[in-house]
C-alpha cells in the first residue's frame, strides 16, 4: 500500500462524462407507485365534492334560468325568482371549499419526505443511481403538476357553480348584490388562485416533511402555515395589489369591495361614519321621516348630510379587477411554490444523513 | 484503484467528533471487515463513502478518485444501510421495478432467479417478509445493480444463525464470483472470519488497525508462558495481555520467524481474538502511511 498524503485527483473524467443520467420519465413511475394512495384520496375527496358541487349547481342554474326567462308580470315568476333568491345560503357553503388547498398540501405533500425520514428508507432512495437531488426535483415537481392542475380543474366547476351569482348582480329583480367577486368567501375559489394555493400549499408540506422529518407533525405544520398565510393574504395583503379607486357617488355597486368611506367638508376631512357626526348635524337631520324602524334610514341621513355641504367619499376595488387580483395573487403564489420547492431540493442536497 | 479512500477524514455531529483523523486505503477486490464497539464510528465512516454524510475534515473518494454522491460514484456503489430499509407496503417485486427504475443498470433476471432460490415470493409485501428475507431482498436490489463496490452496514444483525449464513455466502459469492468489492460493517467477529480479507478496527472514532487480514494474522503472535514472567517480555511489542490463572497470553507483534522465549509458546492468532484484543487496547494501533505517526505507541505491522 502506498503513502496517503493526499486523494487521488478524480481520474476518469471521460468515462464519467459520458454516464447519461438515469431519464427523468422513470421518475414517472417511481412517483406513482410510492404516492397512489394519496393522490387517490385526493381524486376521492375532490371527485365526491365535485359531484355535491355539480348536482348544487344543475340546480341552482335552472332556477337561474327560469327566474330570468319567465314573464316579470305573473305570479308564477315572483315566486321563481324567490326560489333563486333564496339559493343564496349555499353560498355559505364557499367556506368549506378553504380547507381543500391545505388538506391536499398537507396530505400529499408533507409526507412526500417525511415519511422517507421517518422510516429510513431515504438511506435507501438517496443512495440509488438516480441521484437525490434529481429524486427529490422528479418527485416535487411531477406531484406539484398533478396536485395543481386537479385543483385547477375542480376551481373551473367551482366557478361555474357560481356563475348565476354574478349574472344575477344587477338584474333588476334578483336581489343579491352581495355577491361581489372579491368576498372572503369567493375570491380564493375562482380563477388560478384556488388551484396555486394549493400548489402552494403542497409546497409548505413537501419543505416541512423536510425540516420536521416526522409525518404527523409536519402535517400540522402545514396546515398552520397555510391556514397562516391564507388569513395574511386575504386580510393585510390583497387590499394593497392595486390602489383603490375613490368616489363620490353615493351608491357603489355591491360587486365592488369597498375599502373604507368617509365623510369630507370643503375638501377636508370631516367623519368617518353617521355614528361620529357632529351633534349640530345630526339634530338637524333627525327631524326628517322616520324609515321603518323608526329612525331615519341610512339612505336619508346621507342625503341630509350631503344638502348641508358634506360629501361621502368610497375607496374601493371595482369587480372589474378580478383578474387582475387573480393574476397578482397567483403569481406570487407560484413564485413562493418554486422557491419552496428549489429550498427543499437544496435542503435534500445539503443534508448530512 | 482504491475502492475507497480517505485522508484525515473526520465528521463532527454538534460538538461530538462521530470520526476523527482517519487515513486509510482499501484496495479493489477486498472484503472488508469494519469492526468496532457500538458508537465507534462504523456507521458514519460508511455514511460518509456512500455519500449520506458530508466530511466535517479531510476526505473521501471512492471508487478511484471519485467524490461519494457523485453520479459515477452512486452508479457504482450499492449500500444496503442498518435495518435493510425497505419500502414495507411494497411488493418484492415492486420494490425490483423501483430499484430497476432508479438505476441505469439493473438485472432484472437474476434478480428474480435470485429471489426465486430463496423462496421469497415476488407478490408479498416487503413488510410482510421475515427479517432475514428482508436483509436478502435489500441484498437482492443491491447486487442486481451490478456495483463495483458493496456496502453495508451491520447486515447480519438482526438475523438468526442460518439466515446470517445464507446472508454471507450470498456475499462472498458475489464477491468471488463477480469480482464485487465488500466494505461491510459488523460486531459480529465470528461471521466476518470466514469471508473477511481486508480488516478495519475502529475505536471510539479513531482508526486501530487497517490492513490486509493475512498480513495482520501473520505479523500477530499468541504467547502463552507463565504468568510470572510476563512481564519480563520485550522481545517484540505487546499489544494486550491476558491472564488466566497460572498462565498469561501475550498478544504481541510477531511473525513466525521471531523467537519464542524458553518456557514459552507460540500459536497464530485468528480475527477475532486479533480484534478483540486490539478493542481492549484503545492505545494501540496498526496502521500503514502516515496514520501512523500520530499513534504514541506502536510500531510497523502491515508490510
Amino acid at each position: 500500500m502506498t503513502a496517503m498524503t493526499a486523494l487521488t485527483v478524480p481520474a476518469r473524467l471521460e468515462e464519467d462524462a459520458s454516464l447519461r443520467p438515469v431519464p427523468w420519465r422513470r421518475m414517472a413511475w417511481v412517483t406513482w407507485r410510492q404516492h397512489r394512495v394519496a393522490l387517490g384520496g385526493v381524486a376521492a375527496l375532490l371527485g365526491a365534492l365535485a359531484v355535491y358541487v355539480w348536482i348544487l349547481g344543475l340546480q341552482l342554474h335552472h332556477a337561474y334560468a327560469a327566474a330570468t326567462t319567465c314573464n316579470p308580470a305573473s305570479s308564477a315568476c315572483a315566486d321563481l325568482i324567490t326560489n333563486f333568491n333564496f339559493m343564496n345560503h349555499v353560498l355559505v357553503g364557499g367556506y368549506t371549499l378553504q380547507l381543500v388547498p391545505p388538506l391536499i398540501g398537507a396530505f400529499v405533500g408533507a409526507p412526500v419526505l417525511a415519511r422517507e425520514l421517518e422510516t429510513g428508507t431515504f438511506r435507501y432512495a438517496w443512495t440509488q443511481g438516480f441521484g437525490r437531488s434529481r429524486w427529490a426535483l422528479g418527485k416535487l415537481v411531477a406531484l406539484a403538476v398533478v396536485v395543481t392542475a386537479t385543483a385547477g380543474a375542480f376551481s373551473v366547476l367551482v366557478s361555474w357553480y357560481y356563475q348565476p351569482y354574478f349574472a344575477a348582480t344587477g338584474h333588476p329583480a334578483l336581489d343579491l348584490s352581495e355577491a361581489s367577486p372579491f368576498s372572503l368567501a369567493l375570491f380564493d375559489l375562482r380563477g388560478v388562485v384556488f388551484a396555486l394555493g394549493t400548489l402552494a400549499a403542497f409546497a409548505i408540506g413537501g419543505l416541512a416533511g423536510m425540516l420536521i422529518r416526522r409525518v404527523v407533525p409536519a402535517i400540522v405544520a402545514t396546515l398552520a402555515a397555510y391556514t397562516g398565510l391564507a388569513l395574511v393574504a386575504a386580510n393585510l395583503l390583497r387590499q394593497h395589489y392595486l390602489s383603490p379607486l375613490l368616489t363620490k357617488a353615493v351608491n357603489v355597486p355591491g360587486s365592488a369591495w369597498i375599502m373604507s368611506q368617509w365623510w369630507t367638508k370643503g375638501g377636508r376631512f370631516a367623519f368617518t361614519s353617521w355614528r361620529d357626526a357632529p351633534n349640530h348635524l345630526i339634530q338637524l337631520c333627525v327631524a326628517l321621516p322616520a324609515g321603518p324602524l323608526g329612525k331615519p334610514s341610512q339612505e336619508t341621513l346621507a342625503q341630509c348630510f350631503a344638502q348641508h355641504g358634506y360629501t361621502q367619499l368610497t375607496s374601493y376595488q371595482p369587480a372589474g379587477r378580478f383578474w387582475a387580483f387573480q393574476w397578482i395573487e397567483g403569481g406570487w403564489l407560484l413564485a413562493l411554490s418554486v422557491l419552496l420547492i428549489a429550498a427543499t431540493v437544496w435542503v435534500v442536497s445539503r443534508r448530512a444523513a | 484503484m482504491n475502492v475507497v479512500e480517505a485522508s484525515g477524514l473526520g465528521k463532527q455531529y454538534g460538538s461530538t467528533w462521530a470520526l476523527r483523523d482517519c487515513s486509510l486505503a482499501i484496495p479493489a477486490g477486498h472484503v472488508t471487515a469494519l469492526v468496532g464497539p457500538n458508537g465507534a464510528g462504523k456507521t458514519t465512516l460508511l455514511q460518509l463513502v456512500v455519500g449520506l454524510a458530508a466530511p466535517s475534515a479531510g476526505g473521501v473518494a471512492v471508487l478511484g478518485g471519485r467524490w461519494p454522491g457523485s453520479p459515477a460514484a452512486l452508479d457504482g456503489i450499492a449500500f444496503v444501510a442498518q435495518e435493510t430499509p425497505l419500502y414495507k407496503n411494497l411488493s418484492a417485486a415492486d420494490m425490483l421495478h423501483l430499484t430497476r427504475n432508479l438505476n441505469r443498470r439493473f438485472d432484472q433476471a437474476s434478480a428474480e432467479a435470485r429471489l426465486a432460490e430463496l423462496g421469497i415470493p415476488l407478490q408479498r409485501k416487503a413488510g410482510r417478509l421475515s427479517g432475514g428475507q428482508q436483509a436478502q431482498l435489500a441484498l437482492t436490489l443491491a447486487l442486481a445493480r451490478r456495483p463495483r463496490l458493496l456496502v453495508l452496514d451491520e447486515p447480519v444483525a438482526m438475523l438468526d444463525p442460518i439466515a446470517r449464513h445464507d446472508f454471507m455466502a450470498t456475499v462472498l459469492t458475489a464477491a468471488v464470483d463477480d469480482g464485487v468489492s465488500v466494505l461491510l460493517s459488523s460486531h459480529v467477529l465470528v461471521e466476518l472470519e470466514r469471508v473477511a480479507d481486508y480488516l478495519i478496527v475502529l475505536s471510539r472514532g479513531r482508526l486501530q488497525m487497517a490492513g490486509e487480514l493475512d498480513d495482520l494474522l501473520a505479523s500477530h503472535r499468541v504467547l502463552t508462558g507463565p504468568a510470572a514472567e510476563a512481564g519480563r517480555y520485550a522481545e517484540r511489542p505487546v499489544v494486550h495481555v491476558r491472564r488466566a490463572a497460572a498462565q498469561a497470553h501475550l498478544l504481541v507483534r510477531a511473525t513466525v520467524d521471531d523467537p519464542v522465549p524458553p518456557g514459552w509458546e507460540a500459536h497464530p492468532v485468528g480475527l477475532e481474538e486479533l480484534a478483540l484484543a486490539y478493542l481492549r487496547e484503545p492505545g494501540a494501533a496498526a496502521l500503514p502511511g502516515p496514520a501512523r505517526s500520530r499513534q504514541a505507541e506502536p510500531s510497523e505491522v502491515t508490510r
